[in-house]
């Protein structure tokens, strides 16, 4: 039987397309005509160049013409394809059919594995460029036939693994062939992400900010390569250089990542085609910028269900706003001119394709454009001119409908591929739906038929009476079983002018014949009714950021007048009573006593205080990621790259008077990555948040985080595990930076390493060091090691021990940013003390209070107040530690940190003495622009309010009205300190 | 400005040499009386220009100066003009002396395995030594509740005073209640195991309340019984029911805080206090009607939801005390132990959004002594209760004005040193000298 099979299964292969030099060994050679005309069809060549009445010839699986005379040669298949519109079949060019996915490394072992798994490939398991998906490809049947069904025809396929995945693979969906026919193109594309493979348990990258410096290393080491300088063999590199001509395609999958993979590419003069998330519209400006070809999918969320209002109160309102406006974006992306191209890719069921793609027609994408980016758009991304249309000598993938693709009610009835036809609904079924009458036994019976196809549907009264009955339809024939108290009566018939007719059984067994006459026409208003319902339904604005509080304008720069404050000045001139202020241009242009000056917003500050706005040395607000713990040294990382805009932390600390702070690195390892120096201008995208011409800053760590001490018993194979080792990681990087440095300017040639590069910036004295410390000794080795590379350390972090060796700090030079009174959560602050930042003022260190908290961050007034409890500095010194202070270490303060003419307009309006526990930021501003006001925020909590409760409403119409619906679900932000471990 | 920074120093320096530090200071001998201060009652009230005598550990008398005749020729008087007196501060819900180094396995005794741990008690593990503990004095927090963490029912707590030997004498109530953490409504996705990490309801919280419940019942069937095996964990509830133990039940949302009570009053559980009390002000209805209390968190943390206003959790204070709710301060959260010094600056974060001082005040003193039973000796300066108070230089909600001069607990002056001073010292000499 098996061998029956197996015999069946080759005859079928072999007849379907017997190829041309294979030998035959069941039967004669046979040769088929596969030409075929479709006459008379609604054409559309491409998307933009539709004929009418026109003629489709297809010949060996290809388009031989197309056009209103076409000659058709003898003996070819005529097809008779009026009121049938033919498009090109669709392309996906974002799948992994017939790849599966790799099963996840197993894990032998509980340590941690830093080293690469492989040899003769890239030093990172996680860039597999040589991938090549031929090797596990299998045609998926069933997908293929979900696929055809939803009107593809070519895939490009790939192995979804890794941060490089090697080649893609061009597919068509012809279940009638082999893959002899079916594989176009094995080398149609190379494929990125930013996810790690599973193959591979190598810990770096452990962030995104890791995956980017990892793509910048080794395009830096693919040249290297290529210009034959490695000794070694390289598989890895060898394949990615010669994929380099190839679309490449970066799976980033939001905004956020869109523009973290475009900034990638663009270093590299690379222009990715970039696999988006659906929330583009959130900031489709950036996404513009990108000049990128963008592959988008479509999958909506689901309303969540907020019947319960206890459960409501757990979603966000961008949660619930996404699901008001995700619809939206393929009409924002085509309104503003963004070439994309359609994906199935995170649909659970190929089904819902069309019913969403529908949905973001109703909200106004257009029809050309969405078929253009299901056909001609793919095909130009691919490089591959014959798909996607149906010019003449294209592969004849073809869909035929009875109408507009996109509409609802339109019909797929079959789906060509490479000449080869896919039925999805037949094309010869009679639209049988309207109202009969027959007779029965002398009984009047009425039956009706709506629905469409094989779906038709028919249900029988006798008056007003209903009738137990079973309908069917198939094949044009109708069966109908009339059940009248036991006595059954059974009809088979067919259609017949202007009516039904046929073949009765009676209940005793006799037959005769069955006449139904048509006396109605199917219900087209109800229908209408339907259609009317899908008005246009109502879209919420969007803020930036588009969460709750976010801007639906951006503050505008504005000449402020702040009129009789009290002025904190941070400069020699200490505090100035009844003082006016001016800020101007962004810049704080006057200060003085009865100012005036025309147009200019008047503030009265009587009773108030104003200050400069309250920089934060140590952060880890606003970004995406802290840690790069995969290596003990990751200098080539960078915070810049992983700034997030879209933090509520933001508003919050601006909230509490912020408006700079440093994003530093987390204390992961001894050689950390370097800064995001950011201005909380909310709203603003991640690039404009960041300082133009920022100081450079990296972050270094010591003590327990550095030698893991607190990770677990597994953690204790990476280097270093003392503090004697984390000397040694040291010296070892700043001498070997210094020898790269030393070969770079030679002129002789090097391999580029970003991280050495970095490095050697820390030599050069053109990056600043702000180090994580703790007890005495390290500080005093990092800063002997600096003296031995003949450089300075900025700034020490944390810095608890600081005060047991002032003098040496002092004598160093390097400034100290501390917290005011943390200790005793590790075994190395044992001896951390409130008096610290005292102490070492006192040594002459310029010291700065700093969080490490998004929630201390907001109350930085009060921690400066501390220092005034703890030690007994003035008032002024201790607010200078939140100011002033931090703007000399960040290396601001010709910039920012406090009033004084030219200066920033970065000032903030309390309503107290700003050290006072009682005192409110009411408004705090940033190069004049009012970024966070007391008085708008009262506004924004009521808007808040509000459109929650509008949400809500039109999610339970959703529901209501039959919609799908999603249980409630709460966003989980995570609290990020230095110690924020990312996986 | 340097001036009142030597000044200061100087002062410490002399207290330094009266009373070494850490040494637990000797019982009140001779009487005593501050004069001129501004009391802080802890009531709500405030006496301006107060007299103040203390006599074998007690207040003896506390009053208007301008309205009572006291001779004060014959004792010690502290002039106290311009400077404020507050009822030694309560930390509630706190967990000093457990713990010295969060992240030092080895020097943690805070939460135990096991869920249903009634029998489980603070007491006997609090390290009256510790560095911790010392370092809440100089800030005016001189008692605490000591509370074991975890489990369904964590343990019993007892309240200490913060100037001891010993956890004997340190005890000025034994065992005065039970805490428990009632089952959450809502659960997170194991993202570890490729859950989605967001919240959502508990399929289990039904199964969790009724294993509460029945652990209860059948406590209270054992209670009933004539007890031939003993039991541990039962044994240990019978305060619950006989009234002499209150429970504590660590709860927030508007359905598990309804939840929480009901079924302790039906189990005949009657002293309830509700700990966390997030959306507490929605079933205040039922707290009042219960006469029952709310230990909120600590004012300084961020809002529970992105789209909460961002003073959000200052104001937790100011909306349930607009209801009429009894609100008192719980110190449990991220490094709560050394944090727990901060406990006067939360109060005062509370009272800069929207609550009075005196009413901020009253949640670390006077209603916290009534949260754990200690009401009649202890928790604001009134005459016959314990002489536990300090004397600050300004207002001690406030961290630019919260400046202790004196301390004193049961009378006894204790010592404002502590680790932290004695390094500030030693190295500030030091810095000096070179």
């Amino acid at each position: 039987m098996k061998k029956l099979l197996f015999l069946l299964t080759c005859l079928f292969i072999v007849h379907a397309q017997a190829q041309e030099y294979f030998p035959t060994n069941t039967g004669v050679k046979t040769n088929k005509n596969n030409v075929a005309a479709f006459k008379n069809a609604t054409i559309y060549i491409t998307p933009t160049k539709i004929l009418k009445k026109g003629t489709l010839l297809i010949k060996d699986g290809k388009v031989a013409d197309v056009g209103r005379s076409v000659k058709i040669p003898k003996g070819a298949e005529i097809i008779d394809a009026s009121n049938k519109t033919i498009y090109p079949s669709f392309i996906d060019i974002y799948t992994n059919f017939g790849v599966n996915k790799p099963k996840r490394a197993g894990n032998s072992s509980r340590s941690p594995q830093y080293d690469a798994g492989r040899t003769g490939y890239y030093w990172n398991d996680h860039v597999r460029p040589e991938t090549d998906p031929v090797e596990s490809f299998k045609f998926d049947n069933k997908k293929a036939k979900e696929l055809l069904k939803a009107g593809f025809g070519v895939v490009n396929t790939h192995m979804p693994d890794g941060i490089v995945r090697g080649n893609g693979m061009l597919v068509s969906l012809n279940t009638n062939s082999n893959n002899a026919y079916r594989i176009l193109n094995t080398n149609s594309a190379q494929y990125l992400s930013f996810s790690r493979s599973v193959q591979t348990r190598q810990s770096y990258p452990t962030s995104r900010m890791g995956a980017m410096a990892l793509l910048r290393q080794m395009y830096l080491d693919a040249q290297w390569y290529a210009s034959g300088n490695t000794k070694n063999k390289d598989l890895s590199l060898e394949a990615l250089n010669n994929n380099k001509n190839l679309v490449q395609i970066f799976e980033a999958g939001n905004v956020l990542d869109v523009m973290r993979a475009d900034k990638v590419g663009d270093e590299f003069g690379i222009q990715y085609t970039i696999v988006g998330g659906g929330d583009e519209f959130e900031r489709i400006q950036d996404i513009k910028s990108t000049g990128a070809n963008m592959i988008i999918p479509i999958n909506y969320r689901k309303a969540y269900d907020v019947s319960n209002p206890l459960l409501a109160e757990q979603i966000s309102l961008s949660d619930m706003r996404k699901w008001n406006q995700e619809p939206s974006n393929l009409a924002v992306l085509a309104k503003n001119g963004i070439n994309f191209a359609l994906t199935t890719h995170d649909l659970k069921s190929v089904n819902s394709f069309h019913k969403n793609l529908q949905k973001a027609i109703l909200y106004g994408l257009d029809k050309t454009k969405a078929l253009e980016a299901l056909t001609t758009i793919p095909a130009q991304i691919i490089g591959e001119s014959k798909i996607g249309n149906l010019q003449e000598g294209s592969y004849a993938n073809f869909l035929i409908t009875d109408g507009d693709i996109f509409d609802t009610k339109t019909i797929l009835y079959e789906n060509w591929v490479q000449g080869s036809r896919y039925s999805v609904n037949d094309m010869n079924i009679s639209d049988i739906t309207g109202t009969y009458s027959f007779v029965i036994n002398g009984k009047n019976y009425q039956l009706e038929i709506t629905g469409q196809d094989t779906k038709q549907k028919g249900t029988v009264k006798s008056g007003e009476e209903k009738i137990k009955s079973k309908f069917s339809f198939s094949d044009d024939w109708i069966q109908l079983t009339i059940n009248e108290e036991g006595n059954f009566s059974r009809i088979v018939a067919q259609t017949s002018n202007n009516g039904l007719a046929g073949t009765i059984h009676y209940n005793d067994g006799s037959t005769g014949n069955w006449i139904a006459q048509k006396t109605a026409n199917p219900n087209v208003e109800k229908e209408k009714k339907e259609k009317a319902k899908e008005t246009t339904p109502e879209l919420l604005p969007i803020s930036y950021p588009n969460i709750g509080f976010g801007n639906f304008t951006q503050p505008k720069q504005e000449t402020i007048l702040i009129k009789n404050v009290t002025v904190w000045t941070s400069e020699n001139q200490g505090v100035l009573k009844n003082t006016d202020v001016l800020l101007k241009d962004g810049k704080i242009a006057k200060i003085g006593k009865n100012l005036s000056e025309r147009r200019a917003r008047i503030i009265d500050g009587t009773g108030k205080h104003l200050t400069a706005g309250i920089i934060d040395e140590h952060s880890h607000i606003a970004t995406s990621a802290v840690n790069e713990s995969g290596h003990n040294s990751t200098a080539e990382v960078s915070i810049e790259d992983v700034v997030n805009p879209n933090d509520i932390n933001i508003y919050r600390n601006l909230a509490g008077g912020v408006t700079s702070i440093q994003i530093l690195h987390g204390s992961a390892n001894p050689i950390g990555g370097r800064s995001a120096i950011i201005k909380l201008k909310w709203g603003e995208n991640a690039e404009n948040l960041i300082y133009k011409n920022t100081p450079k800053f990296i972050k270094f760590a010591l003590g327990e985080n550095v030698k893991q001490s607190n990770w677990g018993d597994n953690q204790t194979v990476r280097f270093p595990q003392t503090r004697m080792g984390v000397e040694q990681v040291y010296v070892d990087y700043f001498q070997r930076a210094k020898e790269y440095d030393a070969l770079k300017k030679s002129g002789n040639p090097y391999r580029k390493d970003i991280e050495l590069e970095v490095l050697a910036e820390i030599l050069n004295k053109e990056r600043f060091i702000t180090c994580h410390s703790y007890v005495q000794s390290e500080i005093n080795m990092l800063m002997k090691v600096a003296e031995r590379f003949n450089f300075n350390i900025n700034t020490f972090t944390h810095i608890l021990e600081g005060y047991k060796v002032a003098d040496k700090m002092k004598k160093h030079g390097v400034g100290g940013s501390t917290f005011s009174d943390w200790w005793a959560y590790k075994y190395e602050v044992n001896d951390a003390i409130p008096y610290n930042a005292a102490i070492m003022h006192n040594a002459g260190i310029t010291v700065a209070i700093n969080s490490d908290d998004r929630e201390m961050s907001r109350r930085l007034n009060q921690e400066a107040a501390k220092i005034v409890k703890y030690g007994g500095l003035s008032e002024v010194e201790a607010w200078n530690m939140v100011t002033i202070n931090p703007a000399k270490l960040l290396h601001l303060d010709k910039r920012t940190g406090s009033i004084k003419e030219g200066k920033d307009a970065d000032v903030v309006l309390w309503s107290d003495h700003p050290l006072s526990i009682y005192a409110k930021a009411e408004k705090t501003i940033i190069e004049g622009k009012i970024y966070f006001d007391i008085e708008e925020d009262k506004e924004k909590r009521k808007a808040v309010k509000e459109e929650r409760a509008k949400l809500i409403n039109m999610m339970l119409n959703e529901k209501m009205n039959g919609g799908k619906v999603q249980a409630p679900k709460k966003k989980v932000s995570k609290n990020f300190t230095c110690d924020t471990e990312e996986i | 400005m340097k001036k009142l920074y030597i000044h200061i120093l100087i002062l410490f320096f002399v207290t330094s040499n009266i009373i070494a530090q850490q040494t637990p200071a000797p019982t009140q001998k001779k009487d005593f009386a501050i004069i001129g201060a501004t009391a802080h009652i802890g009531n709500g009230k405030v006496i301006e220009n107060s007299l103040i005598l203390v006599k074998e550990g007690k207040l003896a008398t506390v009053a208007d100066a301008r309205l009572v005749k006291i001779d004060l020729s014959k004792i010690e008087t502290i002039n106290a003009t311009g400077k404020h007196v507050y009822p030694g501060l309560i930390a509630l819900n706190a967990s000093l002396g457990l713990a010295e180094v969060d992240a030092v396995r080895a020097s943690v005794d805070v939460d135990e395995i096991g869920s249903m741990l009634p029998h489980i008690r603070s007491l006997i593990a609090y390290n009256a030594e510790s560095k911790v503990v010392e370092s809440m004095r100089p800030n005016g927090v001189l008692q605490a509740e000591i509370t074991p963490r975890g489990g369904t029912i964590s343990g019993t707590a007892s309240v200490m005073q913060l100037d001891a030997w010993n956890w004997e004498d340190a005890a000025i109530k034994v065992d005065h209640g039970i805490h428990m953490n009632w089952p959450g409504a809502f659960t997170r996705g194991r993202w570890w195991l490729g859950e989605d990490p967001a919240l959502k309801p508990d399929k289990n919280y039904a199964k969790n309340v009724e294993s509460v419940t029945i652990f209860f019942k059948e406590a209270k069937r054992y209670l009933a019984s004539d007890k031939e095996l003993k039991n541990l964990p039962y044994e240990a509830t019978k305060g619950l029911f006989d009234g002499s133990q209150k429970l504590f039940i660590h709860v927030s949302g508007q359905k598990e805080i309804t939840d929480a009570i009901t079924t302790a009053k039906n189990l005949g559980i009657n002293n309830i206090v509700i700990v966390h009390g997030n959306d507490a002000e929605k079933v205040a209805d039922l707290l009042l009607k219960h006469n029952i209390p709310v230990v909120i968190d600590r004012a300084h943390r961020v809002p529970n939801n992105e789209d909460d206003d961002y003073d959000l959790s200052y104001r937790t204070a100011k909306i349930l005390m607009d209801k009429g709710i009894t609100v008192a301060i719980g110190v449990e959260g991220q490094m709560e132990r050394m944090n727990t010094r901060n406990l006067p600056f939360y109060a005062g974060t509370y009272a800069a959004y929207g609550v009075d001082k005196e009413k901020a005040l009253q949640m670390i003193t006077g209603n916290a002594a009534t949260v754990l039973g200690i009401d009649s000796f202890t928790g604001t300066l009134e005459a016959g209760k314990d002489a536990t108070f300090f004397i600050s230089e300004g207002d001690a909600l406030d961290m630019r004005t919260n400046i202790l001069t004196h301390a004193f607990i049961q009378g006894r002056k204790i010592s404002l040193e502590t680790h932290q001073t004695k390094l500030w010292k030693r190295y500030s000499n030091k810095l000096k000298e070179n």
